[in-house]
């Protein structure tokens, strides 16, 4: 048997738990820029209809995509 | 700037599936998964990538699970260059035997496993002119095993092997222009990228995959943990990297040297040149330096020489 590696979502667990503070959308604000998507470090932040989702199961927190939203609609609160 | 019509938008590169899955094991705030996540927004079909050993490699491979949903192989540190090869090689064989389609090849190493140990494997596959896309992303120490400096490590900076003290004030030497040595090799296309300008980035990461023969990515990847700063500053510091000229944005294509992006508009407009000190200054590593006149306009004049360096390449 080839021990072949399968790609899953959280290969390395719900890393999630690692944070402690969480990123909160405002709909409101939000413009959909996608700023926030693309320079996520997880790909947590993925996208529907009109607007973006965090993913929290995977988010670790690390406030990137509140300090990169040009319009301010991300903030960072304690877990 | 255009790759055969390659004309990225956020809104059309968001409804592709991501080829780097969340809930691997890379630190909050790294910035290696940025710029991995933007380089495989500028795959054009069926993709194989090879992984020197590093952060990258061992952050997203615990088996019997992958964080990558495409093909993907590691074998060692000092050769991700030479399996590149390989498979290539393999590549050929498949098409002209079975006439299958070639997939395309990006071999991911850090500055460790690119400046240091990996160089003569990069060396030998790049004189052989063999056809893949090299990224280099450089957070500019040896991150995975504890912060130790590499030949990308810039003068001053702190690391556990160049510490800071009476005798030594960090790293005593300069970093490898590692971009010039390997545009003195005469491949196709080398260029340098910032995650902070990600259009530049996967337009330069797309032309590497396209053209025929080796392509060089080096791009800047801040570390948190190394480099000691927030994990939010991660974007911040890859743009103060790029606005204060220590990191310049460009591009050699067929030995033609030219700045791209912001660093042709700071070449056109000095006024928007920030001061290094603005780079320096989030970052930990480089503390020391700050509270040392002498030793910061060392750094400035160094940045400045190297800034004029690139620009006079560059035709500017």
């Amino acid at each position: 048997m080839i021990p072949l590696s399968k790609p899953k979502k959280g290969a390395s667990g719900k890393t999630g738990m690692w944070r402690t503070e969480k990123p909160v959308l405002d709909k409101e604000r939000c413009t959909n820029c996608l700023l926030c998507w693309v320079f996520c470090p997880e790909s947590a932040i993925y996208r529907t209809e009109d607007k973006v989702e965090i993913d929290y199961e995977y988010c670790k927190g690390c406030g990137v995509c509140a300090n990169e939203c040009a319009r301010g609609a991300i903030k960072m609160e304690e877990e | 700037m255009n790759a055969g019509g390659f004309n990225p938008n956020l809104k059309g590169l968001s409804q592709q599936e991501d080829l780097l899955l969340p809930g691997h094991r890379l630190c909050a705030g790294c910035s290696a998964s940025i710029v991995v996540r933007q380089v495989l927004k500028a795959v054009r079909g069926p993709t194989i990538v090879v992984n020197a050993t590093g952060c990258l490699e061992v952050a997203t491979t615990i088996y019997p699970y992958t964080s990558w949903a495409l093909p993907w192989i590691h074998s060692a540190f000092e050769n991700v260059a030479a399996t590149a090869s390989g498979v290539v090689a393999a590549e050929r064989a498949f098409e002209r035997k079975k006439s299958e389609p070639k997939s395309d090849v990006i071999a991911f190493g850090g500055d460790g496993g690119t400046y240091d140990i990996g160089f003569q494997a990069l060396s030998g596959a790049l004189e052989r002119y063999d056809d893949f896309l090299y990224v280099l992303y450089d957070n500019e120490a040896y991150m995975n095993t504890g912060i130790q400096r590499s030949g990308s490590t810039p003068k001053y900076a702190w690391t556990t092997t160049t510490p800071v003290g009476s005798v030594e004030a960090g790293k005593m030497e300069y970093k490898k222009p590692i971009d010039l040595i390997v545009a003195a090799h005469d491949i196709p296309y080398v260029a340098t990228a910032s995650p902070a300008y990600w259009r530049d980035l996967i337009v330069k990461a797309r032309k590497g995959i396209e053209v025929d023969g080796p392509a060089f990515l080096h791009a800047i990847s801040t570390c948190d943990r190394g480099w000691r700063h927030d994990t939010s500053d991660t974007i911040e510091i890859a743009r103060l990297a790029v606005e204060t000229c220590y990191f310049p944005l460009f591009e050699v294509e067929n030995g033609e040297f030219k700045l791209t992006g912001r660093s042709r508009a700071i070449a056109k407009r000095p006024e928007l040149k920030k001061p290094v000190s603005e780079f320096l200054k989030p970052q930990g590593r480089f503390s020391h330096i700050l509270k040392n006149q002498s030793m910061l306009e060392e750094v400035q004049e160094n940045v400045d020489r190297y800034w004029e360096r690139i620009k006079k390449l560059c035709g500017e």
